[in-house]
């Protein structure tokens, strides 16, 4: 087993990127991974840096290698972000990193998941760092699609494209990885459009499962305008109950754990001296909720468009297969019920509710319009 | 000791003032202190308040009460503890505006049948309209009621712009106060909430509506909140239709209160479910264009307003 094998489906990529640590004319500073979301852009970038650290491990079992696939090793440092985009301190932080020499003498590598979370003035930030880096001091960033990135960072980087992995292959992995029945595996990874994590999630929590298949039920619940503002209030709040999930735990041990440091009681009024740094920590998890809520949302627009595209499937006859393979019965009464132009019509009304809640729209209005254009017009 | 309690400021204020002006004609030095609650060191009052080398009168005024620290809480309780009936050199004015800390505070004065001035927030436009006729019949003047109207349709926003217009008048001009006077002096102002351009505009009242919305643009309010305020009108008014068609779900489930559905089925009349379709589309895309898709915000809003009218009867 090598560093590579959680790359799924991309023969092409991998094989350029272990060029380039076998040999050193092939390598160079700055790399940008691109791909779909779900296609591994993390995973080939940590799988990269892993090799880097030990070229010679061939079946990554080494300290160094698996150090740096945990992401604790010393020289290997990964910036995410949780928020809606990076912000201009982290990105400063990376420059000032990117001058030491690695501790472990042979590369330092700094991986930017999200690259394409960044404003254009925190991009600027990094331009210099990322041209004319130290010998030993390696950039990858990571983003969708080239254009996310600034013009200025894309030209000083080398490109390296993930495609969509197969479906099957997802299936596979998760088979081989997680011992998930094979069944279920396939039905996970048509259902997540080959996005590894989703499949994962979907195929490792039934409640994951149960949200997906309340999403697909609603387009068959639209019968009426006013019928599509209810449905839109169920699905904004239940999207709220889902990001909660993930984060309200999470922000109550984060506030105990402050409170702790910093001296103060559990439970009693906070001293006024102490406020502003609790205020602080209370944005930072809005924030962080705010992200939560819009990407449980997004999920559940590709969901719906996922549902309308096997709807056109069905109606154009084509020998594709389909996605949700458990709605079945819905989508063929769908594509009875409503012309391909319709369907291809929602599908755009799916899309730009989906941009705007993106650029910082009212989430529960945009998806008011949106179900509000799936209603059946004749 | 007075407590002034309340969250109408004018009035507090017209109070506090009041208070020094006896003080004042009761003659004799006096020496005024204003201390912050909120920022009160322990001992500061007793020190204030002890009788001094001279025996002058001491007037001491305490602002936020509401932001009370501990150690004003302590020596307050302690000073109504101990002062009585034959403290007469100390004059100790509270103020407290909304809230409730320091309620034991507030409770022990009370019960000291000390007297408590309370200025409620003047939230009714009948009161206000009092308010504005009481002012000049203090200061000797006539106004006409439908003068006094107008006056408070314009400016009724903030009582304290309110006193302040009323006092102008007063002060500028000689004979009855008359529409016209206010008309000439605040004529063209209008208080136009995001609340009552979506009202207008959902009752297909296009000219009317785009009226408010420039004077609300004119005075500051953001177009944010007014697109927000349509989408929450709209939203109201088609959750409500869609409880008519299935008869089965009741207010509470839809999350609203009665009088929001009473409300909402009265303005309901002359809109199709079509309508209401192109209106919440209409909005939506406002919403959309003000956060940034489009250049020009305002336009997207008056855009908007017009389309949501225009949507009523369709």
């Amino acid at each position: 087993m090598s560093v590579w094998d959680a790359l799924v489906g991309q023969p092409e990529a991998v094989a350029v990127l272990s060029e380039a640590v076998r040999r050193p004319e092939a390598m160079t500073h700055a790399w940008l991974i691109t791909g779909p979301p779900g296609s591994g852009r993390s995973v080939a970038a940590r799988a990269f840096a892993a090799a880097l650290q030990d070229p010679d491990d061939a079946d990554g079992t080494s300290h160094e290698t698996q150090t740096a696939l945990a992401g604790t090793h010393a020289d290997v440092t990964v910036l995410a972000t949780e928020k809606v985009v990076i912000s201009i301190d982290e990105a400063r932080n990376l420059v000032g990193l990117s001058q030491r020499a690695p501790s472990q003498g042979r590369w330092r590598v700094i991986i930017v998941e999200d690259a394409d979370r960044m404003v254009e003035r925190t991009s600027n930030v990094l331009l210099k760092a990322i041209e004319e880096p130290p010998p030993r001091t390696v950039w990858v960033l990571c983003a969708p699609s080239p254009q996310d990135v600034l013009v200025t960072i894309r030209s000083r980087c080398r490109l390296v494209n993930l495609r969509v992995p197969p479906a099957q292959a997802v299936a596979d992995l998760l088979v081989a990885s997680d011992g998930v029945d094979p069944a279920l595996a396939l039905e996970c990874a048509l259902a997540a459009q080959s996005h590894i994590g989703m499949a994962r999630r979907l195929a490792a929590n039934p409640k994951a499962r149960d949200y997906r298949a309340k999403v697909l039920a609603i387009p068959a619940t639209i019968r009426g305008v006013g019928d599509a503002i209810l449905a839109a209030g169920t699905l904004v709040d239940e999207a709220t109950e889902e990001s909660k999930v993930a984060t309200a735990e999470r922000d109550a041990a984060e506030k105990a754990e402050l409170l702790r440091n910093l001296g103060a009681d559990q439970g009693g009024t906070i001293p006024p001296a102490l406020r502003a740094q609790v205020r602080q920590l209370e944005e930072e998890q809005k924030r962080r909720a705010r992200r939560a809520l819009i990407d449980v949302l997004d999920r559940a627009m590709v969901d719906l468009l996922s549902f309308y595209r096997d709807v056109l499937v069905v109606q154009l006859g084509s020998d594709q297969v389909l996605m949700n393979r458990a709605a079945e019965p819905a989508v063929r009464e769908m594509a009875g019920a409503s012309a391909p132009e319709q369907s291809l019509q929602r599908m755009q009304a799916v899309g730009v509710a989906r941009t705007r809640i993106a650029a910082g729209a009212a989430p529960l209005l945009a998806i008011e319009a949106m179900t509000v254009a799936l209603r059946p017009q004749n | 000791m007075v407590l002034v309690r309340g969250q109408e400021t004018v009035l507090a204020d017209r109070a506090v003032a009041r208070i020094a002006t006896l003080v004042r004609e009761h003659g004799g030095d006096y020496e005024q202190t204003v201390l912050e609650a909120a920022t009160y060191e322990r001992g500061q009052l007793e020190t204030i308040a002890s009788p001094s080398l001279f025996g002058e009168h001491r007037h001491i005024v305490v602002n936020g009460l509401e932001a009370m620290s501990d150690a004003f809480l302590d020596d307050a309780l302690a000073y109504v503890g101990t002062a009585g009936p034959e403290v007469t050199d100390v004059t100790l004015v509270l103020r407290h505006e909304k809230g409730t800390r320091g309620k034991k505070l507030l409770d022990a004065v009370a019960k000291a049948s000390y007297p408590v001035v309370t200025c409620e927030a003047i939230k009714r436009d009948a009161d206000k309209v009092a308010f504005a006729a009481a002012e000049f019949r203090t200061a000797g003047r006539k106004a006409t009621n439908t003068a006094v109207q107008a006056l408070v349709e314009a400016l009724g926003s903030d009582l304290r712009e309110l006193a302040s217009a009323c006092q102008q008048l007063i002060a500028d001009t000689s004979s009855t106060i008359t529409p016209d006077v206010v008309q000439r002096y605040y004529g063209g102002r209008v208080e136009a909430t995001g609340f009552r351009v979506a009202d207008t505009a959902i009752a297909g009242h296009s000219a009317e509506a785009v009226t408010l919305l420039r004077h609300a643009l004119e005075t500051g309010v953001d177009p944010v909140p007014l697109v927000a305020a349509l989408a929450v009108k709209l939203r109201t008014l088609a959750k409500v239709a869609a409880m008519r068609g299935r008869g089965g779900a009741s207010a509470s489930d839809l999350g609203l209160a009665p009088w929001q559905v009473d409300r909402a089925r009265r303005e309901l009349s002359g809109w199709t479910p079509e309508g209401l379709a192109r209106a919440i589309t209409a909005v939506a895309d406002a919403d959309a264009e003000v956060k940034g898709e489009g250049r020009d915000a305002e336009f997207a809003v008056e855009r908007a307003v017009l389309r949501v009218a225009g949507a009523r009867g369709h």
